[in-house]
């Protein structure tokens, strides 16, 4: 699985203080492989994958997305600004609170990563910005502000920012928990319109059923280790473990999509 | 009952001319500058390394808890003695009220960057912006909006405190009003004319501020 593996996790540690939030965390995805991570808060999968685009950085252990990896061990030293930020420009990330920025239209957004990261010339990189926005279904909103969008349309928008960048890697950091439940089909939609054209994405999610349905992995997580991992439906419809069956016990275990009231 | 006289003043209006002059250009000076010490301040406070974190947070405390009038005579008489450090009244006096509003300032700059949600400057992190792109693309911009209100209220005082350079016989208008005063024998007109000069400078600007107040948040 190695050589094709577009994302690589190897022994990753991290502590906050004393609490160590990751022990020891292997994990591979394959080019266009969809992984979804689930577990109870607290149990580290936010942390595992800030630790992929290094937004956290590791304690121990080592990271690799496509050609560029980090090793990471007590003493070594910390990769400068330089690299880091040249990393994380080829992975994107979509954040619970969608963190667009206010003070900039939604196509100011858009353009922002490939004119002042990628040094796009301004009408490409509206161009460009346009083609994303009409990916999302928000075309008609590119000169409206942020804060008068919903917040479907907000995390839509950002996800429009995070493709700008032309990623090989989407991070998705429970992108619909902070929406309201009639809002949240609009976004899964938009990712497993993703999925289906072969993105290579993590999420972490609190939506089961999606999980079932867009990830081909599922990483059940809890207190900092991998508890489980296999095919998402295996592990969905039949967990082996004790604790991944008393936390999917929590939610309705339908295999269908949230209703989807998307507005292309 | 005081028999009101204004009409004695106007003789004395090149002095006041005079005097409002080197207020006015007083305060470009320290406000311009106390910008500056300002700016250091507040990203040495937040920078990454401790011992630029500790200086400038001694600059900060040292010129924000203690009296500008006893800083104003320090940097005058204290420091040739001490330092061997001979300065002009103007000098000194520029020196220190600079020094005083930038540890004003530095606390205005760094709060109003750290009331940026942390999701703002991850958001640039995650798009592959450096720091200081983030900083200046994304943090800065919002986080002078909330700057202002609170700048323009310390550039107020500022303006105010170049009042006591007089104590170091700077000639700016109250030092002008002083000697106009003890000629005259008329404190009351002198004094009174004193505080509508700086309110008549001081109001339009506040209102000014208001506006562009206005207008920034409009664009949010």
């Amino acid at each position: 699985m190695s050589e094709t593996s577009k994302i690589e996790i190897r022994a990753l540690r991290k502590s906050f203080g004393s609490n160590e939030v990751l022990k020891n965390i292997s994990l591979d995805v394959a080019k266009g492989g969809v992984v979804a991570l689930i577990g109870p808060s607290g149990s580290g999968k936010s942390t595992l994958l800030r630790c992929i685009n290094l937004l956290v950085v590791p304690d121990g252990g080592s990271v690799r997305v496509g050609g560029t990896s980090f090793q990471f061990a007590d003493g070594s030293k910390l990769p400068d600004v330089k690299t880091l930020a040249k990393f994380r420009a080829t992975t994107g990330m979509v954040f619970q609170h969608f963190n667009l920025f206010p003070h900039m239209t939604t196509l100011q957004n858009v353009m922002e990563g490939p004119v002042t990261v990628r040094r796009m010339a301004k009408a490409d990189a509206e161009k460009l910005a346009r083609t994303q926005l009409a990916k999302v279904g928000l075309a008609e909103k590119a000169d409206q502000y942020p804060a008068t969008l919903s917040g479907g349309q907000k995390q839509r928008v950002a996800i429009a920012r995070a493709l700008a960048m032309e990623p090989d890697v989407m991070l998705f950091d429970e992108a619909t928990s902070a929406l309201d439940p009639e809002l949240v089909g609009e976004v899964l939609n938009v990712i497993q319109q993703l999925a289906s054209e072969g993105m290579t994405m993590v999420i972490v999610t609190h939506e089961i059923a999606f999980a079932r349905e867009v990830a081909d992995r599922l990483i059940f997580m809890r207190d900092g280790i991998v508890v489980e991992e296999g095919p998402a439906r295996q592990v969905i419809d039949n967990p082996r473990e004790a604790a991944t069956r008393a936390f999917l016990s929590h939610f309705h275990r339908t295999g269908a999509l949230p209703p989807a009231n998307a507005t292309p | 009952m005081y028999q009101w006289d204004f009409g004695i003043l106007w003789s004395y209006r090149w002095l006041f001319l005079n005097g409002l002059g080197v207020t006015v250009g007083f305060t470009v000076v320290i406000v311009v500058l106390g910008l500056v010490f300002g700016l250091f301040g507040a990203f040495g406070s937040l920078s990454r390394f401790k011992a630029v974190r500790l200086t400038a947070l001694t600059f900060i405390e040292a010129f924000r808890c203690t009296p500008i009038l006893v800083q104003l005579i320090w940097f005058y008489y204290a420091l040739p003695i001490l330092a061997g450090v001979e300065m002009t009244p103007i000098t000194a006096s520029a020196l220190a009220l600079s020094l005083y509003g930038g540890s004003f300032y530095s606390e205005i700059i760094r709060g109003g960057i750290i009331s940026i949600d942390k999701g703002q400057s991850e958001a640039g992190a995650a798009l592959g912006m450096t720091p200081g792109q983030s900083m200046r693309r994304i943090v800065l911009p919002q986080a002078i909006k909330r700057m202002i209100p609170a700048l323009m209220n310390q550039s107020i005082i500022q303006f105010k405190n170049t009042s006591l350079v007089s104590v170091l016989a700077v000639p700016d208008l109250v030092y002008q009003s002083q000697v106009a005063a003890h000629d005259s024998y008329r404190p009351l007109e002198t004094y009174t004319a004193v505080a509508v000069a700086y309110a008549a400078i001081l109001i339009p600007l506040t209102i000014l501020a208001r506006r562009g107040e206005k207008r920034l948040a409009v664009s949010e």
